[in-house]
């Protein structure tokens, strides 16, 4: 491959990986908080329908994105009633979210299909963007890769070096404990999980305003799941979940370019490579014991009743 | 507005009135929603709810949709309350299901009756062993099952889809991807005559019994809960965190091949590129509808067969969407869960309105 | 919230009852039924929505004679045989099985029901009650790799493959017959993604084989994903079941449309006058089972003059997409100088021809 299709590649590895990134760093909040959301698969393709159906009738590709966030909002807020307000398990709750979302996703989106939309505008950033290489992998991009750029940082930032940030972290350490600080464990938590579910809104839209820009029935083909699984992957860390997003992004699209020169090793074999890698990258990083239990949220999944 | 208040004990009533109370919930939801997509409501209702109980073979095709939710529903239910995550139970039971139609590939048109014990036996192993990756990264590595277990259910699907496309294809089926038709000493025995209710359903139920003996009268299974409620107690008890780890997903992944090789030896009778409509994170669903109870799990997964049987009734007599029935299943769901508070709280009007609406606050004091 | 009273919940139960009861005793109307089931949501774009256009032409045709029904995402496990069952049980006279899959329960299920007609789509068995069908989709794809080899600057095809099934294998091997007669530089990079319906990971797929030099991308996959990617990124493509002409205006130069519509019409028509009998029907473009869409204006008139001689001598049987010589990827002959591939080697075929980059998982 000549350079150029190098930069290229790199390219696509980039946005591949950028609707798990949202995903992921939405659920990694959730989870810091002590709550864990399997609903992500569902909160996506709400994103992916509503966000496709405003863009269609406005023909504005950003507004779409506003109402893929709200509506992945709303579909979070919906397992915040559920497992903060019923003290349902949060496992069952997720999966059965990624159930009805799936469904009525598909419902509702039924008039849509068939429908071409022209994706969303690119901005170059001025000078920036054309710099040899940095510019055409970085500075050329539309606002949802620009966002994800951005996201990331501020996520960590917001929970390592901010007041909000250790209180969110406590609540997802111990929640009694917190409680008996004062603080008011279920907000917080229904704060993340809203959070969470506006990430995956936007995630899903991305996918249908720019990645692939249309609707149809179930187009984010188990991403969801990958996000959660990058979630333990990054062991809750910001800047570990960036590198697993861009790593599985990596070898999915790197084993697509060993299939086309034509390595002879059946395609099966090849498109496991993603899954494989991500659990050497695993094994190899979950050794030191110590690290892991210091980022882990010691209450996740755990339900909260305040003990008065 | 309400609040909500933690019983001293768990409420006997609620215990089995919040089922019933979902499933009405569900139905008058189910009401509402199959008006607002403009079918008859009467209609609807009659082929999703009495449908698939209506004769002897809708009954049995009840107890062949169950049969693998209840088996790893049950067993994923063992697992999860000592706290150990598979939720790879997917990939676990393809695996299974490999190493069975293997065996009876090998052994093809041998008509002995050691071939299904032995294809059992096979299928059982095949799930084990697919657990045993997760177990032994989680035991020697610290990895986190949660994602091992997951990321090797993909890689179970393109494993059965090599194996279907190659190796193990039809010799004279023209290359298409599927295998051998199972010969009969290598298919599962009925329990019905012309039904498809095969001997799983029956083995779904032993391992009911088998679990609910286990959990609540043997050692073993009092520190395997102790584990999970808290690890360091476990090791007390002489269980520990390690042995927990090998036992949960030896023994759900032995339970999920097993499962698996029943689909291919059973209704399927030969291995296929799909074998699984997502039976091992359904049972997910199962075991936590069903409490981490055997015999809850076993409620459940008999309910989420019956709507799925209800959803392909509603889809043949009134052509309702296969989108109507997800929506309707996820409902269910809700109300399942949702209905489960009533068991530890009550609520109780409250005088003042909080501000963060029927939410419970944390300002109790 | 659950304000509910016990005497409300008791009277929906009782009202159910009765309105179950008041259904039960509904007798069913004598219109002829056709049945049909599908892998997909009718929704996918791709193969399901086609065969359920078919359906909709049924319908078309026959007005208040006939009710159709589908039952949409039926698993190709456990689940086919019930569903195929009960379909047969609720006196559907004529059943359309649209997936290879559903091979073994058609056969199983036809047997207990001698009486109902059932017509399977890409399989090979048949019985007294069991036809089968499919279409020469290689016909078109002759077409298409005609337009493609001469279209070509870079020499490089991409063609984006689902699973290595015969159906797939001999659509590329067309393509790579076709293509090599006008441009026997030209070679086909394959990509198999083993999916036959998602969006992103097509158009990454789409990306990859631009990537490696290809200047046009065909596909064997459902979305229209990687003709946007050929839209975007300045290349050109086929599109694949529909005219995806909307997708990318640019960038689609033809597109093979799968037409079911006359198949089903004429079934239907023969089931119902009672001239219905087991058969294998195999079509294609001279049928018009195997479709094209408009010809992009991009398109020169030799290219285009080409294509239709292709076209026409395939309708006409003087071409015929696997005529020999036809060499396999290490150089032999596999077909010589005169003859014709037959039909039951293109049914199982599993090896490349000449020209076609990478290997075929045996």
């Amino acid at each position: 491959m000549t350079s150029d299709a190098w930069v290229l590649t790199a390219l696509t590895i980039i946005t591949a990986a950028t609707p798990l990134v949202y995903a992921a760093i939405g659920e990694l909040v959730v989870e810091k908080s002590g709550v864990l959301n399997l609903g992500v698969e569902g909160m996506m393709l709400a994103g992916a329908v509503a966000s496709f159906a405003v863009a269609h009738v406005t023909g504005l590709g950003y507004l779409g994105a506003l109402a893929g966030a709200v509506a992945g909002t709303t579909l979070a807020a919906l397992f915040a009633l559920l497992t903060l307000g019923f003290q349902a398990s949060q496992v069952a709750a997720g999966l059965s979210l990624t159930i009805f979302g799936t469904g009525l996703t598909a419902l509702l989106g039924q008039p849509l299909v068939g429908i071409a939309f022209k994706g969303v505008p690119e901005f170059a950033i001025p000078v920036l963007a054309e710099v040899p290489v940095i510019g055409q992998l970085f500075f050329r991009h539309d606002l949802f890769v620009y966002g994800s750029f951005i996201l990331v940082p501020a996520v960590a930032w917001f929970l390592y070096r901010t007041n909000a940030g250790l209180t969110l972290r406590a609540v997802g350490d111990s929640h009694d404990a917190a409680h008996a600080l004062g603080i008011q464990v279920l907000r917080w938590r229904l704060a993340a999980i809203l959070f969470g579910g506006c990430c995956a809104g936007i995630a899903g839209s991305y996918l249908a305003l720019s990645y692939s820009p249309m609707w149809v029935e179930n187009m984010t083909a188990g991403r969801g799941w990958i996000a959660l699984a990058l979630v333990v992957f990054a062991t809750w860390r910001p800047g570990r979940l960036l590198l697993g997003a861009y790593l599985f992004g990596a070898i999915s699209i790197l084993q697509l370019h060993g299939q086309a020169v034509g390595l002879e090793i059946p395609s099966q074999f090849m498109s496991m490579l993603p899954y494989l890698a991500t659990i050497i990258v695993l094994v190899l990083t979950s050794m030191d014991r110590g690290k892991i239990s210091l980022h882990a949220p010691r209450c996740i999944g755990q339900p909260f009743y305040p003990a008065s | 507005m309400m609040r909500l208040y933690k019983r001293s004990q768990p409420s006997k009533f609620w215990i089995y009135a919040a089922p019933l109370l979902a499933v009405v919930l569900t139905f008058l939801s189910g009401l509402l929603l199959f008006a607002l997509v403009g079918v008859s409501v009467p209609d609807a209702v009659y082929a999703f709810f009495v449908e698939p109980l209506s004769d002897r073979y809708a009954l049995a095709e009840l107890g062949v949709k169950a049969a693998p939710l209840i088996m790893i529903g049950v067993a994923l239910s063992v697992g999860f309350r000592a706290g150990v995550w598979n939720i790879g139970a997917e990939g676990q039971l393809i695996v299974g299901a490999i190493a069975g139609s293997a065996v009876a590939l090998k052994f093809y048109e041998v008509d002995a009756i050691w071939v299904l014990p032995l294809m059992c036996a096979a299928g059982v192993a095949g799930g084990m062993f697919w657990a045993a990756i997760p177990a032994l990264l989680r035991s020697v590595t610290n990895a986190s099952e949660i994602l091992t277990s997951l990321m090797l259910t993909y890689v179970a699907a393109l494993l059965l889809s090599y194996m279907v496309h190659g190796p193990m294809r039809d010799p004279d089926g023209f290359n298409f991807p599927e295998s051998r038709l199972f010969h009969d000493a290598a298919t599962l025995p009925l329990l019905l005559d012309g039904t498809r209710l095969h001997v799983g359903f029956a083995a779904a139920l032993i391992i009911v019994l088998v679990v609910w003996i286990f959990m609540s009268r043997t050692m073993a299974g009092f520190s395997l809960l102790v584990a999970g409620a808290a690890p360091r107690a476990g090791v007390f008890a002489g269980f520990g965190k390690h042995r927990a780890v090998w036992f949960s997903l030896l023994f759900a992944g032995g339970v999920a091949g097993l499962a698996g090789l029943f689909e291919v030896a059973g209704p399927i009778g030969q291995l296929l590129p799909g074998i699984s409509p997502g039976y091992g994170f359904s049972a997910i669903i199962v075991a936590f509808v069903g409490r981490l109870h055997p015999v809850g799990a076993m409620f459940a997964g008999l309910l989420l067969a019956w709507s799925y049987l209800g959803g392909e009734a509603a889809q043949i007599s009134l052509n309702l969407p296969v989108a109507v029935t997800n929506v309707f299943q996820g409902l269910l769901l809700f109300y399942l869960l949702a209905a489960d508070v009533l068991i530890l709280y009550r609520f109780t009007p409250e005088v003042v309105t909080p501000a963060s609406g029927s939410l419970n606050t944390d300002t109790v004091s | 919230m659950f304000n509910f009273k016990p005497k409300h919940i008791l009277q929906s139960l009782l009202l159910v009852m009765a309105l179950g009861s008041t259904v039960l005793s509904a007798a069913t109307d004598d219109a002829f039924k056709v049945g049909f089931v599908y892998v997909g949501p009718v929704s996918d774009y791709g193969w399901t929505y086609r065969h359920d256009v078919g359906r909709k032409a049924i319908e078309a045709e026959f007005g208040d004679k006939v009710t159709t029904t589908f039952v949409e995402s039926v698993d190709e496990g456990a689940d086919a045989e019930r569903v195929l069952r009960k379909l047969a049980q609720d006196g559907h006279d004529l059943i359309f099985t649209t997936s290879f899959g559903y091979m073994n329960a058609t056969v199983k299920v036809a047997k207990s029901f001698p009486d109902v007609k059932f017509e399977h789509a890409t399989g090979y068995k048949r019985a007294e009650n069991v036809s089968t069908y499919s279409a020469r989709f290689y016909e078109g794809r002759a077409v298409l790799g005609t337009i493609a080899g001469m279209m070509t600057e870079t020499n490089t095809i991409g063609y984006i493959a689902s699973f290595p099934i015969p159906e797939v294998v001999r659509g590329i091997n067309a393509t790579a017959i076709a293509m090599r007669k006008v441009n026997p530089d030209a070679q086909i990079k394959v990509v198999w993604v083993n999916t036959w319906y998602d969006p992103a990971k097509e158009a990454d797929a789409a990306k990859t084989l631009i990537d490696q030099g290809a200047d046009i991308v065909m596909q064997h996959t459902d979305s229209p994903a990687p003709l946007q990617v050929a839209e975007e990124r300045g290349v050109l493509g086929f599109g694949q079941a529909s005219d995806m002409k909307t997708f990318a205006p640019k960038a689609q130069l033809q597109t093979i449309i799968d037409d079911w519509n006359g198949y089903y019409v004429d079934r239907t028509r023969a089931a119902m006058e009672g001239s219905w009998e087991s058969v294998d029907t195999w079509q294609g473009i001279k049928e018009g089972m195997v479709g094209f869409g408009d010809y992009n204006t991009v398109i020169s008139d030799d290219v285009k003059a080409a294509a239709e001689i292709v076209r026409s001598g395939i309708v006409g049987g003087t071409i015929h997409p696997f005529q020999g010589p036809i060499r396999n990827q290490s150089g032999e002959e596999v077909v010589a100088e005169g003859n014709v591939l037959s039909d039951e080697v293109l049914l199982g075929m599993d090896y490349y021809v000449e020209g076609i980059v990478g290997s075929l998982p045996k």
